[in-house]
């Protein structure tokens, strides 16, 4: 276990997918060995357009006769038994990825979803994907998909027009049939596969169906497997189970960052059936049950080194400095014309600084893990969005070479960027290893609190200037430590730059749903609503006197339009706001009315509307599904989340100290959505979050005159703040 | 420690060798392999691993074995009757009321101890009886939906 935890306690962790650093990629599987395992039938694969650029650069070598491309994206057999199967490296986790997948290659194939099986993120079955985030499943594996169907469905169309002798031209395809438009006559696909082991590689762009036409895709499927999760039967990572299995538990460190100084576990070891595992700072034990291994760490006596450490008010004083000093060091991530004489220039400025708090993912399955060793080979069964990054992680830990290690991902209970590692694998694995038995762990909630990895907080300044007449002009954007997604403004600025600034993190910290985009977007959105009252003009109409960007002028005016901006004003009691802009190729706009309660002086949320458009529509139902999610969960970092730490401790590590969004906070949720059948399909699970708090807490200014500029906005219990705080 | 032999679980009178002190969570998933309840928290505070005790909404995972006695336990895995989904099954269904679906068989099994208390709940009611349940993927709207769902159905059959 030395080399793991190094990357692991990392106290500065970046964004991990902007790192991008695909490991190297070693691909056994013969064509023999697939038809052995799949049946005879055609066989199709993709070669994915980033492995490709690899390959051009000459990282890996060209393959032999036998083996198959080294550089798939995915791939898909049609069984002479008719049934399809298709490999991909992605992950479910709730995103609805295994139904919008399926009909994308249903659509394509001209096949029933019923007939389509998909299999994911299994790193001996499915092809090398870099993970499942970055709203990234649907621009880009959904389309190679399609286009691996369309490349299987051209075989088949010429397999039967070679069979008949007739004119491929004069043949379609439909339900899994191909038919003679003349004679009607049709033949089913498994028939034309009969005893035959075909293989194609797609290179080519094949012709897609535009989505104006598409069928299957571009309507609501229900979850495909919908009803193994209404039944309680589908097994997610922490259910895995193996004869003989033991259940691990580790004991953590005293505080973040501590060493061991001395451990007696020589109670823990005396008690039957128990596995005590010391191994540097790694601390663990395996036992027939929860409770035995709860009673085994319990009997151990540790002493913990430690060093002091930040607390939240002094992270947050440490961002102001930073801010205050500007850090000339830092490259700017976007910079035109110029600023400091644009601002110097102009007509009217103004200089704000928003702050975001440290929240937790907390998807409700915490990190869990199944072990098994066979010999020096390693099966972990375990709930990730980088299949193939924790089989990396396991691989190094162990010093196995990849090749020894199989990740499969059970469908797992959510993640929302909290879910990149391999902690409890590696965990798992370790433990397995030293009691000689597959070893199941499953972190408690407090662990997940502690010893996953945060959203960044972070600090934003923003300096801007405009002409009298609420032309923007100027725009110096600061982020200190939050993040870089979403830091450019899409407004027309001709005077812009945006910077990004490294700030040591006194917490592990990583993606989160929409990464940096919330708190830029709230900065941005705020700072926007802020200059509009300066120019004195309305919300949409400052926002869109400044923007050129047509689509998202489109979400902006429709979202209005569904919301009745402008219908009625603030009396004091009501408040409107709105926020919006573009991440991850879609479009949002969100419009918020708050009421506030004045002998409570806390206030309600009373109805939102968001307005999304990310291309192409695949499932609209899905689509609804995550735009509503990704609003309710934005609720939670907008309203009252924050985690509290203290000296290498967090403080709320557990639901009843951690306030998470539930029924009784959630608002009518009414959403637009705009269905670009011109434009390629883009994902949903982020975008739609970045509007939510910067439309409520413009909503709140509008309603009261206080201007709240800190997420989150009311984590007292809804009340607002004196005036004197705010 | 006094040990638990007998556990009603769906029905069915299962032997168990349990701890009276196991919370009932464990005892369902590990020895009894019924892993629909979920972990969640571990003090009550999600509701992944709410199941009924005598028709009653339970958070299993601090309810220790040892207090069940003799009462009829119900989890998900017992909700449907054969091939049959509860009506509540299948409005989750319907509204698909789910994402990652871990919270989804505590929600079902919330939401049948509600409408046995109250048959005619009003939004109000729903989201104040719901509210110890965390969907956080925020599918919040789609459970309540389900629930008026099904209460509107048998409202329309019993006039």
């Amino acid at each position: 276990m030395k080399n793991a935890p190094a990357k692991a306690a990392m106290p500065f962790e970046p964004e991990r997918y902007e790192l991008n650093a695909a490991p190297a990629y070693h691909f056994a599987a013969s064509r023999r060995e697939f038809f052995k395992l799949l049946g005879s039938g055609l066989l199709v694969v993709s070669v994915s357009p980033q492995a490709s650029v690899a390959q051009e650069s000459g990282s890996s070598k060209r393959p032999k006769a036998h083996e198959l491309p080294s550089d798939i994206g995915a791939w898909l057999h049609i069984g002479e038994d008719g049934k399809v199967t298709v490999f991909t490296g992605k992950a479910e986790m709730g995103q609805n990825i295994r139904t919008s997948l399926t009909q994308a290659v249903a659509e394509e194939l001209h096949v029933p979803i019923v007939s389509i099986e998909m299999v994911m993120g299994d790193t001996q079955l499915t092809p090398f994907d870099m993970g499942t985030f970055g709203s990234r499943t649907t621009p880009i594996m959904n389309l190679q998909l399609r286009k691996v169907a369309a490349a299987a469905l051209t075989n088949l169309l010429e397999m039967a027009a070679a069979q008949w002798q007739v004119n491929r031209e004069s043949l379609e395809a439909a339900e899994g049939k191909i038919t003679h438009k003349e004679n009607k006559r049709s033949i089913a696909y498994p028939e034309l596969l009969k005893g035959r082991q075909l293989t194609q590689t797609v290179r080519v762009v094949e012709t897609l169906t535009p989505p104006a036409r598409w069928t299957a895709a571009g309507r609501s499927a229900p979850k495909i497997d919908g009803r193994d999760f209404v039944t309680g039967k589908h097994r997610y990572p922490s259910d895995q189970k193996l004869p003989g299995m033991l259940h691990g538990k580790i004991l953590r460190q005293a505080t973040f960052n501590a060493t061991l100084a001395s451990a007696d576990t020589s109670l823990a070891e005396k008690m039957p059936g128990v596995t005590v595992v010391r191994d540097g700072d790694f601390l663990g034990v395996a036992a027939g049950d929860t409770a035995s291994a709860g009673r085994a760490i319990a009997a151990i006596k540790a002493e913990w080194k430690s060093s002091p450490q930040l607390s939240n008010a002094d992270f947050f004083q440490s961002l102001q400095k930073a801010a205050g000093e500007k850090q000339p060091g830092s490259e700017a991530s976007y910079e035109t014309g110029s600023v400091e004489k644009a601002l110097a220039g102009a007509e009217q400025r103004l200089l704000q600084s928003y702050t975001v708090a440290y929240i937790a993912h907390a998807p409700l399955e915490p990190r869990a893990a199944l072990a098994q060793w066979s010999g020096d080979n390693l099966t972990v069964w375990t709930g990730s969005q980088r299949p193939f990054g924790v089989r990396t992680e396991l691989a190094e830990a162990f010093r196995i070479p990849e090749s020894q290690v199989r990740v499969i991902l059970p469908d797992t209970g959510s993640a929302y960027g909290g879910k990149h590692t391999g902690e409890a694998a590696i965990e798992a694995a370790r433990l397995a290893r030293a009691a000689k038995r597959p070893v199941k762990l499953v972190w408690t909630r407090e662990e997940e609190f502690s010893w996953a990895y945060f959203r960044p907080g972070g600090l934003v300044q923003i300096a801007s200037g405009m002409s009298k007449d609420g032309k923007l002009t100027a725009w110096d954007f600061h982020n200190y430590n939050s993040g870089e997604a979403g830091i450019r403004s899409y407004y027309n600025i001709p005077n812009q730059r945006c910077v990004f600034h490294e700030v040591e993190s006194p917490l592990r910290q990583g993606s989160y749903r929409g990464l940096a985009a919330t708190a830029n977007h709230f900065a941005r959105e705020v700072h926007m609503d802020e200059l509009a009252r300066v120019a004195n003009m309305d919300a949409l109409e400052f926002r869109l006197k400044n923007l050129d960007n047509e689509r998202l002028r489109a979400v902006f005016t429709a979202g209005a339009e569904k919301f009745g901006w402008g219908k009625a004003k603030a009396d004091g009691e009501r408040g409107f706001g709105m926020g919006g802009g573009f991440e991850k190729l879609g479009n949002v706009a969100t419009f918020v009315e708050v009421a506030v309660d004045r002998e409570s002086n806390t206030v309600r949320i009373v109805r939102m509307v968001t307005a999304f458009e990310c291309g192409a529509i695949v499932n609209p139902g899905g689509l609804r599904n995550q735009i509503e999610g990704a609003n309710i969960m934005g609720l939670g970092g907008a309203l009252f989340e924050a985690v509290q730490f203290e000296n290498g401790r967090i403080l709320n590590g557990r639901f009843s100290k951690y306030r998470l969004p539930r029924f009784t906070d959630v608002p009518p949720i009414e959403t637009v959505m705009l269905d670009r059948k011109d434009l390629p399909p883009a994902g949903a699970g982020e975008a739609p979050i970045v509007g939510v708090a910067p439309a409520i807490g413009n909503a709140i200014f509008d309603a009261t005159r206080v201007r709240l500029r800190s997420l989150p906005l009311l984590p007292n219990n809804m009340q607002l703040p004196s005036p004197s705080a705010a | 420690m006094p040990k638990v032999t007998t556990l009603n679980v769906n029905g069915t009178v299962h032997n168990i060798d349990s701890d009276e002190s196991v919370p009932l969570l464990s005892v369902l998933r590990d020895e009894l392999d019924l892993t629909g309840s979920k972990y969640g928290c571990g003090e009550g505070q999600c509701g992944a691993c709410t199941v009924l005790v005598e028709g009653v909404a339970r958070r299993s995972c601090l309810l220790p074995v040892g207090s069940v006695g003799h009462k009829q336990v119900t989890t998900i895995e017992g909700l449907a009757k054969g091939e049959q989904l509860h009506p509540l099954q299948s409005a989750f269904l319907e509204e698909e009321a789910m994402q990652c679906a871990y919270c989804t068989s505590g929600m079902i099994m919330s939401a049948v101890a509600l409408l046995h208390a109250n048959p005619d709940p009003s939004e109000a009611d729903i989201a104040r009886f719901m509210q110890g349940n965390v969907c956080r993927c925020g599918t919040h709207p789609r459970i309540a939906a389900a629930i008026r769902r099904v209460a509107q159905v048998s409202r329309g059959a019993q006039p």
